[in-house]
């Protein structure tokens, strides 16, 4: 229980930091990435926003034998650069590029736009299972 | 304001993405994990087996929609725009969670988090989707498309 409110409370931090920032809106994400066009360089200071206590909390994690209400730190590795982490990124890029929209955005947006997102939210469901269930081979 | 780009929001990016980035920092120190949108929304649905807890991803992602409901409803407004038809909803959507899964992460878990840690694999998959990003609205904006 003490678990499921950490994570609620991440998310709705998470969520309300979205929709404060200009994220939640597609058109300013895709702005961000239309350099030739109507620039808009809003990303690059939620980024520089979110990046900063982030590097703090990695140094104070740097200190911490176990995290404050878990057992063990459980984290990915940072190392291994192979053709999947490539690939999916990529298309990752191109559908970002296509709809402005990534998943956070996508989510907070059921919420402020439900309708005009759901397709979006859908055919990101619909991807995510499809790599499930037909996956690349990664060699 | 920055004059050259009227639209920009430079005061509010910064204090949304601060609210974003304690949002990661309560899920690495409470939580001991990375708070990557993608994967705990794969682990949400069932989609993937491994991960978060369930309780944990489940609540995080449900928080997403509602911080940004309380968020809105404060702000009175909050605007946004979609594309005008369902096909680059449709295209975008299938491409993000395709590769997102692939590429083990998203704008928050390789982005936020994994920029901040500093973390090779998350510049080298942060740098390709940002280059991939601009690449791609160029070349739209170039075939007359946006």
């Amino acid at each position: 229980m003490n678990r499921t409110l950490i994570a609620l409370a991440s998310g709705l931090l998470f969520g309300a930091g979205l929709a404060y920032s200009g994220m939640s809106d597609p058109a300013r994400v895709q702005a961000f990435l239309d350099l030739f066009g109507r620039w808009d360089p809003t990303l690059a200071f939620v980024m520089g926003g979110a990046i900063l206590p982030m590097a703090f909390a990695w140094i104070i994690k740097s200190r911490l034998s176990s995290p404050l209400a878990a057992p063990a730190f459980d984290l990915p590795g940072t190392a291994k650069l192979d053709r999947p982490l490539a690939i999916g990124a990529i298309m990752f890029g191109m559908g970002w590029g296509i709809a402005g929209l990534c998943p956070g955005p996508a989510l907070a947006d059921l919420a402020i736009a439900p309708v005009a997102v759901l397709p979006f939210v859908a055919a990101m469901f619909a991807g995510m299972a499809a790599h499930r269930f037909i996956p690349v081979s990664s060699k | 304001m920055i004059p050259a780009f009227p639209n920009a929001m430079p005061v509010e990016g910064f204090i949304g993405g601060l609210l974003i980035g304690l949002a990661a920092a309560i899920m690495l120190l409470g939580l001991g994990r990375i708070a990557g949108v993608s994967g705990l929304a794969a682990r949400a649905t069932g989609i993937a087996d491994a991960g978060a807890p369930r309780n944990v991803a489940v609540a995080f992602v449900l928080g997403l929609p509602l911080g940004a409901f309380l968020m809105a409803r404060a702000l009175g407004e909050v605007q946004v725009s979609f594309p005008d038809t369902i096909w680059p909803l449709i295209i975008g959507g299938l491409l993000v969670g395709y590769g997102t899964r692939l590429g083990s992460g998203c704008t928050s878990g390789h982005g936020v988090c994994g920029l901040s840690r500093l973390s090779p694999r998350s510049m080298v998959a942060t740098g390709m989707f940002m280059t991939t990003g601009f690449v791609t609205v160029g070349l739209l904006r170039a075939g007359g498309w946006l």
